[in-house]
């Protein structure tokens, strides 16, 4: 970094301050109004914290990058929110309504949820996202902006390059779980004994309803960060079949991340990241930017996903047939099969909620007509494919870098590459599950239990796969950080999938549903299957993106301090929700004595939350004095390596040519990829 | 061969470790409290599915950590490990074998489903009625109990039915669990074996106080529970008689706290789901369309009965449920409670 942008970071870190402070007074005003008094008290309300942290994180990018690109974007979006909700309010004055309502921070309901729509399209045609599209409608040339932009001010705007969005999202994914991370902590810190001592009822119930949706944006943002950056290179491509679309699936995931964030400043909401109606047609306007937020969120997974199904499908190297594509990508098009055709139901089933708060359609009120456990059926028509989402770019991600370190093919590779597709097939049939004790139709569950069970069998290909490809494989003597990770990855996983079928079996299921239990389960499947693996990526690719290689000491420090402390925690999870710990409360009876089982658990929770500390540190320190890593580091055959690092800007200077399998090491003088000029 | 002498050790090591993981969670003990007669058929098979996680488990990690210590790169050695690309035969059979398993996971699971549905045609039926934030149990014999008193060695069928959103019944020691809808009736069977006192508690997240929504329920012989009913019936029969055309406030505070009024209309001024019952009585309340009424006996008598017929400003239409299975006698109560509240 040069002089002048390490004054700018001293001058953002000001920002940040001053914008901390600014927007906690402004939470505080807020909450001053809407109560009609003030109390000092005020000034240690979380929703005002929340509103000065957004406010705060804003006025940083100000300080770092002036009024331009993701700044301007976010100043349009208030000015678009604000525009809407006086349009909507000016609108129910004309009606003859009440314009206003000082329950809901001054505008009423309707306006709020108008106001967000209308501030995620300012925010879009704020920060640039929209400009090309709306030239060629006039009839201007476009330019390539890959060729203009350098520096690390273009993170900051829109960017058309595949390899500065992936990056893009990756770190705001990173930002993300790290929001998402610190509810956890904050509430963790609740349970830690039985009573209440930190949280009220409703902030306890607002910040672990995030927890889960804040983490969920945090995991689509990060696999469509370690996704865009890899497959253009992996199959030899230029960049992704869209780049403009492919800025602006990123660009739409800003304003709903504030959207989601804002819904703790604006009364939160009790309904945990389910919004379950009735309960979510009560709850507070929290709800429904909650709402909205998913709603957009679920265009960026969208519209991502089939961009990537289209640069897989259409910018292949030469010769790079399908099963000579490297494993990975099959993983990212399987998710992608799943994103771009289940998102739809929990936009719509979101929408139908907010529909029946802003409209009063009764879509889910029986008394009307409607009825709950609809509700339930839409919305895990996604929300259960969607684990699956999460998952197969992580397990591909295990696949691809274990042949690398072990020095032996991937064994069976095209039995991997298809129990992908058959995991998001089956994925799609068994939604029921989570609803065995729902009220639906009793004789429903049987199918669904049938259904459930057969997931673990392509789910069983991949990890006989792995251990027959670990078998007799070399691995290299000092175990290195990506490999910790991937061995840690199958570890968790392989926990996670086998505490699966009592919850798929019915009769058991009926004691294990909406216990922690299943927190427990659900946190292994997905640090086992993401968290581990996505980090496996960062300490994998690193070197890729930056030419520098992340400390081994540092990273070792990791991965040994989050991986016991994980263990510890998710299995006390199960061991008290089997003694009868219920999900998602926010205190628990301690005639159970299970105090000092959560003590652990908060003590692990902390430790889990230090270690990635220490990542973040890893980051800073290894990007500024790193070990200088432009070579092929790994000794990896994929294309991707076959280039200097950090790679060029259009990828391959050279187009190349494969000419063999993607996986035979140990079979001398076979080559993968070849360079064309060089033929 | 050399191979087949790791073959030999891993299937051993295998089998030790399955054994011993499986008995050190035997040993640690996963369940509650064995108490209903469906809990039998619930542990039997989760204690066979403990028993196949401790086989898997030991199947990928006994090669998994023996590859990496017997195989791992030698000292000095550069080159790539043996050339495998894969082998079709096992692929089918680590396909095949696992998909035998969940079938027969799913014909065990289905007969086990029927084991613990059971119906029995001599079950005794109890209304279950869940509301923000507690659990009010309607007896056939005419009383209303916020214990779940329940008679050992004898099925009983809750019919349940929720006022206002979700909520799920859980006796973690019965084990089985079954959600509460509004405006379906949902059944729950169970046969409890063991006397004791335990706890129902909700297991679907129902808004604020979702955490403290328990209530007592307690398993005794069937003797004393016909005594326990026949106490109560005489009691509220008494009840009734003497609250014929005689309110009491005593009374009215007691519904205020079990009939789940609670949960919505605070006592001291603070704006809930529903309006403050502080100095209600007599007051003049704006309605939602614009006009005023006097909240005089009446009118208070239709918000319980009818909540739908006014609206108060600034709250929600047909937000509350039906009161109307409250006797004329039990609202008079009420009244006589909202009297009081100055």
């Amino acid at each position: 970094m040069t002089k002048s942008s390490s004054r700018g970071f001293q001058s953002a870190l000001l920002f940040l301050v001053i914008g901390l402070v600014a927007g906690t007074l402004i939470g505080v005003i807020l909450h001053t109004l809407t109560t009609g008094k003030f109390e000092v008290a005020y000034l240690m309300d979380l929703p005002s914290w929340m509103l000065g942290l957004l406010v705060g994180i804003a006025a940083f990018f100000y300080g770092l990058i002036g009024y331009t690109g993701l700044v301007r974007g976010l100043v349009w979006q208030v000015v678009g929110t604000l525009a809407g909700a006086l349009l909507v309010s000016g609108i129910r004055f004309l009606l003859g309504l009440p314009p206003f309502d000082l329950n809901t921070f001054g505008f009423t309901e309707p306006a709020w949820v108008t106001g967000a729509i209308t501030g995620t399209l300012a925010f879009l045609a704020g920060v640039g996202a929209l400009t090309d599209w709306y030239m060629s409608a006039l009839g201007h040339p476009l330019s390539d902006e890959h060729e203009h932009q350098h520096g690390w001010q273009r993170y900051f705007g829109v960017s058309l390059d595949h390899k500065v969005i992936g990056i893009q999202y990756t770190v705001t994914s990173l930002l993300m779980l790290s929001i998402g991370g610190s509810f956890a902590l904050i509430f963790r810190t609740e349970l830690s004994q039985s009573g209440l001592q930190v949280l009220s009822l409703q902030l306890y119930n607002s910040l672990m309803s995030l927890h889960g949706m804040v983490m969920i944006v945090s995991l689509l943002l990060g696999i469509a960060g370690v996704i865009n950056y890899l497959v253009p290179m992996m199959i030899g491509a230029k960049d992704m079949a869209f780049p403009r679309l492919n800025a602006f699936s990123y660009w739409i995931a800003i304003p709903a991340a504030v959207l989601l964030l804002s819904s703790l400043a604006l009364g939160g909401f009790d309904t945990g990241w389910t919004g379950y109606p009735p309960l979510s047609v009560r709850a507070p306007l929290g709800m429904s930017m909650f709402f909205v937020g998913v709603w957009v969120a679920g265009w960026s997974s969208i519209l991502g996903a089939l961009n990537l199904i289209v640069t897989m499908l259409r910018l292949r190297a030469d010769g790079m047939i399908a099963f000579k594509m490297p494993i990975f990508v099959w993983a990212a098009t399987a998710t992608s099969i799943i994103s771009l055709t289940a998102t739809q139901m929990i936009g719509l089933a979101f929408q139908l909620v907010l529909f029946q708060r802003l409209l009063g359609m009764p879509f889910f009120d029986v008394a009307k007509g409607g009825n709950p456990i609809l509700f339930q059926h839409l919305f895990w028509f996604y929300s259960h494919p969607v684990v699956y989402v999460f998952v197969l770019p992580g397990l591909g991600v295990i696949s691809e870098l274990l042949p690398v370190f072990v020095r032996k093919p991937l064994f069976g590779y095209k039995w991997v590459a298809m129990s992908s597709l058959g995991i998001a097939l089956v994925g799609f049939l068994v939604w029921a599950h989570h609803m065995f004790s729902s009220g639906m139709n009793e004789y429903l569950r049987v199918p669904f239990m049938y259904s459930t069970l057969l997931v673990a069998v392509p789910t069983g290909v991949k990890f006989f796969s792995w251990v027959a490809t670990l078998w007799q494989g070399k691995l290299t003597r000092e175990l290195p950080t990506p490999m910790l990770f991937v061995l840690g990855g199958i570890v968790v996983f392989l926990l996670g999938g086998l505490t699966g079928p009592p919850n798929a079996t019915v009769s058991t299921d009926l004691h294990l549903t909406d216990t922690y239990f299943i927190v427990g389960h659900f946190h292994d499947t997905m640090f086992g299957g993401y968290v581990f693996p996505f980090f496996a990526a960062l300490y994998y690719w690193f070197p890729k993106a930056t030419g520098k290689r992340l400390n081994e000491k540092l990273g070792k420090l990791h991965f040994w301090l989050m991986t016991p402390s994980f263990l510890v925690m998710t299995l006390f999870m199960m061991r008290v929700g089997l003694l009868g710990m219920r999900r998602r409360i926010a205190d628990y009876d301690p005639a159970l004595s299970f105090d000092p089982w959560h003590l652990a658990m908060t003590i692990s929770a902390f430790l889990i939350a230090i270690s990635i500390c220490i990542f973040f540190y890893n980051v800073y320190i290894s990007s500024k004095k790193g070990e200088s890593a432009t070579g092929n580091i790994w000794k990896s055959r994929s294309p991707e390596w076959q280039v200097p690092s950090p790679m060029p800007v259009h990828n391959f200077d050279q187009e190349i040519k494969i000419v063999g399998e993607p996986y035979d090491y140990g079979l001398a003088g076979s080559v993968y990829v070849q360079i064309k000029s060089e033929e | 061969m050399r191979g087949n002498r790791h073959f030999v050790i891993i299937a051993v090591l295998i089998g030790v470790m399955t054994v011993i993981s499986y008995a050190g969670l035997n040993w640690v003990g996963l369940m509650p409290v064995n108490a209903s007669a469906q809990a039998g058929p619930i542990d039997w098979l989760f204690d066979l599915e403990i028993k196949l996680i401790a086989f898997f488990f030991s199947v990928v990690m006994v090669p998994l950590v023996y590859s990496l210590i017997v195989f791992r790169q030698k000292e000095g050695d550069e080159t790539d490990a043996v050339h495998i690309e894969g082998h079709t035969g096992l692929e089918i059979t680590w396909t095949v074998i696992p998909l035998v398993i969940v079938i027969a996971l799913g014909v065990i699971g289905a007969d086990n489903l029927r084991q613990v549905r059971a119906v029995d045609p001599q079950a005794i039926e109890i209304k279950v009625v869940g509301f923000q934030w507690g659990w009010r149990f309607e007896y056939p014999d005419g009383f209303v109990s916020n214990e779940l008193y329940l008679p050992a060695n004898q099925q009983v069928l809750l019919k349940m039915e929720s006022q206002d959103v979700l909520h799920s019944f859980w006796v973690p020691e019965f084990r089985v669990k079954q959600d509460l809808v509004p405006g379906l009736v949902t059944e729950y069977r169970i046969t409890p074996i063991k006397e004791g006192a335990y706890k129902v508690r909700c297991a679907e997240l129902c808004g604020t106080s979702h955490a403290y929504m328990e209530s007592p329920v307690i398993v005794v012989g069937q003797e004393k529970y016909a005594a326990w009913v026949s106490e109560k019936a005489a009691a509220a029969k008494a009840e009734a008689l003497a609250s014929a055309g005689k309110p009491d406030a005593k009374r009215g505070e007691k519904l205020y706290l079990e009939s789940g009024c609670k949960a919505c209309h605070s006592l001291d001024g603070a704006k809930g789901v529903g309006p403050t019952w502080k100095a209600l009585y007599n007051s003049s309340v704006k309605l939602a369309d614009g006009s005023s009424v006097s909240s005089d006996d009446a009118y208070i008598t239709e918000s319980i009965k009818m909540p739908g017929a006014k609206t108060v400003e600034g709250y929600p239409a047909n937000a509350m449920p039906s009161f109307s299975y409250l006797t004329d006698g039990q609202v008079a109560d009420l009244v006589e409670f909202i009297k009081t509240l100055k």
